[in-house]
């Protein structure tokens, strides 16, 4: 059964701005995104199957909510994130916290070597993928690589509406990918191109990229994705994934949706 | 699942990175190129650099932005989960230039090796060289001052590195001529040595690296000899008309001859003079002797007392050189014997109407000597150095001191040919590890003339 890591958003917010998506002005509903984030539980663990881990939120960190930043985790072994913005770095020590009372092997990056966890890091069973340029640094994969003993391809990403790889990657339980090409540099694209053959590489639109349709959080055939994107909901549908379209908008007024919300715990 | 890869799919794929040059191929430890007009850095890339195109993306940057690159090492991850590392020399036409190409690969991973910049310490005293000083080698050479890489201006083996810092320059200097407070590069960091390049064109000198040869056939060698000289002499021809500034650097513009006297005994005189009077040679280091035995043939018809025609001892032929001499002393100089049309023919009148650069250097045993002859031997190696820069090709001809005392005043990148009958000195001088030095088993007279043959002379 899939384990994951969430947190209620109940410090949720934009008290900052660090990414192209966040408005101060542009005011969370409480009420709303609370009520979401309950839907989207509810859907990952009544649907999808999950069983869910609920961290204690904390005032004055309003993006703890976002768990899939928390860092990333294999084999017991978690490598807790070093966010490149000063506004999220207090979040780490409560997700090392949380991973070392959970009996993870706990391990930090160089303080100036950042990454941004699952937010960067994502993949297939045999080859992960990993962005970097807008959050994560090129060098963290490396560590993260003799950490793991896994092959990690780096993926240039080169806009800053699309800053971490979950915002416009999302590998899939039968092996497809859902991504929007626009969002890597020439290099990446023809890495992916060459690791995953036409056939399953589901190339999401602009217009369904912008309402965050790759940050979905894919569980066995359940696809849980923003709503609002209908040509890939309906092509999750042709490949024989069941997808559950949830309307997350307070989360994208601060540049996340399903899968910033879940950290796969494994 | 281990995937394991073919070294075939990752050479391909590496050749597949290139877009305006070919990398080299991953080898062991190519040798970094040197060359003095460009700035160098040296980075590393580790990871999964080669699937993801990370490799292929620095390398395309360093070129989209006018550098180049030399893969100095690759290795390549056996299996997926294996990662590759390549070391890759960053060139680029100037520092600023290099700059900006790092800056614009280290986002990728590209990490500039731990560089830091070189230890300078005062010179104790005139003369006296810190202790831990840094001893030259005849290699290109750099040091790091101030996060820069900086060439070694002079490079010559044996000396120390003295540096200025305002405005910053790097410089080889004589144990002898330092003083007191100079700063002196010590100990071995920030300092780093390049192997040569191998010379572009195809010829003896690309060939016969740092050869002895007394078997191999000596014309086709000679032959190239002479090809150098005239590409030399065009050089310099270009540098008259339009400058220093409108010739190439690369093949220089002066042939620096060294010789003893025995040139004079075995009978090269006349094919030399030709040489120099046909403009095919530019500086001429020797010592008194060569001089003296050059003009007492013009004088007397004898070297050293025995008749170059008759091939016996000339009735007191002993006090010929002696009595040469003490006339170009009575003359003034040589140039004034010359002039004054005492000498007429040789080695020397050529090179003073050709206005040959000439160091004359003493030694302990000289006769006389001549005027001009330097007798302190540290006036004696300044005058030697000073007549170096431009010498794209030296001639060590049948003198074992003088070649050797050359040879070790001379930058690694200058073309040597030594001929000697005695194949210790050819062999000593190969010794200094130049790619370009040929030695030549043969008779002096025999090479001299077939030189000056190759070059039209009809003697």
């Amino acid at each position: 059964m899939a384990r994951l890591l969430v947190c209620p958003p109940d410090h949720f917010g934009i008290r900052y701005e660090i990414n192209p998506w966040m408005r101060v002005s542009n005011a969370v509903d409480k009420d709303a995104s609370l009520a979401q984030w309950r839907t989207l539980t509810r859907v990952l663990e009544q649907d999808a199957g999950a069983k869910l881990e609920r961290m204690t939120p904390v005032q004055g960190l309003p993006d703890l909510v976002f768990t899939a930043n928390a860092g990333v985790l294999h084999d017991g072994t978690a490598v807790v994130s070093r966010f490149r913005h000063p506004e999220r770095r207090g979040e780490e020590e409560h997700f090392a916290r949380w991973f070392k009372e959970h009996g993870y092997r706990v391990i930090h990056l160089d303080e100036n070597c950042y990454f941004e966890g699952a937010g960067d890091l994502l993949g297939f069973p045999d080859t992960w993928f990993a962005g970097y340029r807008q959050r994560s640094d090129v060098k963290a994969h490396r560590v993260l690589s003799d950490v793991y003993g896994k092959e990690i391809l780096p993926l240039e990403l080169v806009t800053s509406r699309f800053y971490h790889l979950d915002t416009c990657f999302c590998p899939l339980s039968n092996g497809e990918l859902l991504y929007y090409p626009p969002a890597f540099d020439a290099y990446a694209q023809a890495t992916i191109a060459d690791r995953v053959d036409e056939r399953r590489r589901l190339v999401v639109s602009h217009a369904e990229a912008t309402r965050f349709a790759c940050n979905a959080v894919c569980i066995g055939s359940h696809v849980v994705l923003p709503s609002g994107c209908p040509e890939t909901t309906a092509r999750l549908q042709d490949r024989g994934y069941t997808p559950h379209p949830l309307n997350l908008d307070q989360f994208l007024k601060s540049g996340g949706s399903a899968k910033c919300l879940t950290l796969a715990l494994d | 699942m281990l995937v394991v890869y073919h070294p075939s799919q990752v050479l391909a794929k590496i050749n597949s990175l290139q877009v305006d040059q070919p990398t080299p191929a991953p080898g062991p430890n190519p040798p970094r190129v040197y060359n003095k007009t460009m700035a160098t850095e040296t980075v590393t890339l580790e990871g999964h650099v080669i699937d993801s195109l990370i490799l292929a993306k620095v390398l395309d940057t360093i070129l989209q932005r006018s550098g180049t690159f030399t893969i100095e090492e690759m290795h390549v991850g056996a299996t997926r989960e294996d990662a590759s590392t390549a070391t890759i020399a960053v060139h680029a036409d100037s520092p600023q230039r290099l700059a900006a190409i790092l800056h614009a690969i280290q986002p990728h991973g590209a990490m500039v090796e731990h560089a830091v910049d070189c230890t300078v310490e005062p010179a104790p005293k005139d003369g006296v060289l810190p202790d831990a000083f840094y001893a030259t080698s005849h290699l290109p050479t750099q040091i790091r001052l101030d996060h820069q890489w900086l060439d070694v201006d002079a490079i010559e083996m044996d000396l120390a590195i003295r540096v200025t810092l305002d405005p910053p320059t790097v410089r080889t200097v004589p144990m002898a001529d330092v003083k007191a407070g100079d700063l002196i590069v010590t100990g071995r960091t920030g300092v780093r040595v390049f192997p040569l390049e191998r010379p572009h064109e195809r010829d003896v000198f690309a060939f016969m690296a740092a050869d002895v040869s007394s078997e191999r056939p000596h014309p086709p060698m000679i032959a190239d000899v002479a090809k150098r000289m005239r590409m030399i002499c065009d050089n310099r021809l270009k540098a008259d008309r339009n400058g220093e500034a409108a010739c190439d650097p690369d093949p220089g513009t002066k042939v620096l001859f060294v010789g003893g006297p025995a040139i004079i005994h075995a009978g090269g005189r006349e094919a030399l003079s030709w040489l120099i009077e046909s403009g095919f040679i530019h500086v001429l280091f020797c010592g008194n002797a060569l001089a003296a035995h050059d003009v007492e043939a013009g004088l007397f018809g004898t070297s050293l007392g025995y008749g170059l025609r008759a091939g016996c001892a000339a009735p007191h032929g002993h006090e010929h050189h002696l009595r040469t001499i003490n006339r170009v002393r009575n003359a003034g100089s040589l140039a004034q014997a010359v002039e004054s049309g005492l000498i007429q023919d040789g080695v020397i009148a050529s090179c003073v109407r050709q206005q040959v650069d000439m160091v004359l250097a003493g030694s302990i045993r000289d006769d006389g000597p001549l005027p001009g002859v330097i007798t302190d031997t540290r006036q004696a190696q300044a005058a030697m150095r000073a007549a170096l820069p431009g010498v794209g090709l030296a001639l060590l001809v049948a003198t074992t001191l003088h070649a050797i005392a050359t040879g070790n005043c001379l930058p690694a990148k200058v073309p040597t040919v030594c001929v000697d009958i005695n194949p210790a000195v050819p062999t000593k001088l190969s010794d200094r590890g130049s790619f370009q030095s040929i030695g030549l088993v043969m008779d002096a007279a025999s090479f001299l003339r077939q030189l000056a043959q190759e070059l039209g002379w009809e003697g």
